[in-house]
């Protein structure tokens, strides 16, 4: 079963740790949490159960149809009190409680003084192709 | 034999082909479905003659697609028997296969993946892992840049300009799925290089072996960016830049100079220096004022005010900088750059943090907020 785990710059429940943007650590606190990061999906990738992953950039707008002949309206960039998503990852796995455990693990990753900064990580299944044998 | 040297066949029996009657897009198709039967079956049961068993099974390919087409149009069959094989001069066809995958009128990504497919020897599959792409939408890319060519003439002179352009962009891809995108477009332009007498081809293979020659001191552990100023320089490979600066000087000495014969002179300047602090900046920003005046590119200037900064200073830099275009990509990095040199550290960090944001790559995202916690944690508490 495939889920999406999705970081989110902003947005979510309160941040259970209230820590600093990242350019206000320490290098070496910087390195350490790039390193888990890139280790957490080498770990994913050879247990078989990564499948995609990617990062966002802060920028982007809201877009709609705005009628026949008409350019579409934009709405943006993102207004501060906005949701915003800075990334995502696909994994592939037995279980939701197996989803939820990972998700629990990278949410640990290390920030200023290497302590867990403990992010919400919302974690979604997809819908699938319905099954062939249903009785 | 090993993949290259089969990919090497393959814009001579796209020839051979389009010799015997195919039409471009069909002949195409045809190497193509030989290139992966061959990649599947030589590895066991290699062939006495490559060349004539690519041309021999595409040709079969090429007659099965067509008598198909024919019979569902309920028409006669046209090609038939086997013409003679005949002779193979097959250095102009591979250079009007060239300009035909880059024509102009094609969107440089298909002209990119047509030249990788058509004249480099790859797979769709490979092609499609390079870019990180679904492999049917790399085919669907490739059939309708085919379409869009398929009147065009074989024959005909094209533009050399907007080839370099797609081998550039190759290039400047890096490397992507099993295929080495920077050491395929290095290879297509030493063959174009072979095939025509233009000094800015030259330029361009000069330019890729300089920079492909400092690859692996570009990045550290966990993919890491390191910038020029701060590359192990005992890294970088001497081969290459010997070769490339070769090349360069002999491009430069016919005096017809070119954008990217300005650029390579730029990468030898740099190669040339065995420590970051020997770098000769004033010639750097002279090849950049050269370089401003043929193409007027934001981007030079932009690449101006940094080597601006390092020859006279950051000062003098950050006037430079106020030529440029504050919205050219990279913009608030220099700045950033150029402050923490001037020694105003607070306005740097800020600077770095907000670079970080405008990032288009991961690792230059993260370089960028490493930057800025380092030069917070200089400031006094």
């Amino acid at each position: 079963m495939k889920y999406l785990l999705l970081k989110h710059y902003r947005g979510g429940p309160t941040p259970a740790v209230d820590y600093p943007p990242m350019d206000q650590w320490t290098p070496e606190e910087v390195d350490a949490h790039i390193q888990f990061m890139h280790d957490f999906a080498a770990r994913l990738k050879e247990r078989g159960e990564f499948v995609d992953g990617q990062a966002l950039a802060p920028e982007g707008a809201f877009v709609r149809y705005d009628g026949e002949g008409r350019p579409p309206v934009t709405d943006g960039p993102f207004a501060e009190t906005k949701d915003l998503i800075a990334g995502w990852m696909v994994i592939d796995v037995e279980s939701w409680d197996r989803a939820v455990q990972l998700a629990g693990e990278l949410s640990a990753a290390p920030g200023p003084r290497g302590e867990p900064i403990h992010e919400w990580l919302e974690v979604r299944p997809f819908l699938t192709e319905p099954p062939t044998v249903t009785e | 034999m090993n993949p290259p040297l089969l990919r090497e066949l393959v814009p001579a029996v796209i020839s051979v082909l389009v010799r015997r009657g195919a039409d471009f897009p069909s002949a195409e198709d045809a190497v193509q479905e030989a290139l992966i039967r061959a990649l599947d079956t030589w590895p066991d049961d290699p062939p006495r003659d490559p060349k004539a068993w690519l041309v021999a099974v595409a040709w079969r390919k090429f007659l099965d697609a067509t008598r198909a087409e024919t019979s569902r149009r309920g028409r006669e069959l046209a090609v038939e028997a086997e013409p003679p094989a005949g002779p193979a001069p097959a250095t102009d066809d591979t250079l009007r296969l060239y300009f035909l995958c880059a024509h102009p009128t094609l969107p440089p990504a298909s002209a990119v993946a047509l030249t990788l497919r058509a004249v480099g020897g790859l797979t769709t599959r490979q092609i499609a892992a390079a870019y990180l792409v679904p492999e049917a939408t790399m085919a669907q890319r490739i059939s309708r840049a085919k379409r869009r060519i398929a009147g065009l003439p074989l024959d005909q002179p094209g533009d050399l300009a907007t080839v370099l352009r797609v081998l550039y962009l190759v290039f400047n891809e890096g490397y992507g799925g099993d295929v080495d995108l920077a050491a395929e477009a290095i290879r297509l332009t030493r063959q174009l290089a072979a095939l025509t007498d233009e000094p800015e081809v030259a330029g361009l293979l000069a330019l890729m072996l300089l920079h492909h020659a400092r690859r692996a001191s570009r990045t550290g552990p966990g993919g890491r960016l390191v910038p020029l100023g701060e590359q192990d320089r005992s890294r970088w490979d001497t081969g290459m830049i010997t070769e490339g600066v070769a090349i360069l000087q002999a491009a430069l000495a016919r005096d017809r100079l070119g954008e990217y014969q300005a650029q390579a002179a730029i990468a030898a300047l740099h190669a040339d220096a065995r420590s970051a602090s020997e770098t000769d900046w004033v010639q750097i920003v002279e090849w950049y004022d050269e370089l401003l005046l043929r193409t007027g590119s934001p981007v030079v200037r932009l690449n101006r005010a940094v080597a601006v900064g390092e020859a006279d200073g950051p000062r003098a830099g950050l006037a430079a900088l106020a030529d440029v275009d504050s919205g050219v990509p990279r913009y608030t990095a220099v700045a950033a750059y150029l402050h923490e040199r001037a020694g105003d550290l607070e306005h740097a960090a800020e600077l770095y943090a907000e670079a970080s944001r405008a990032a288009t790559s991961v690792p230059e995202r993260d370089h960028l907020t490493r930057a800025a916690a380092r030069v917070r944690g200089l400031l006094p508490p």
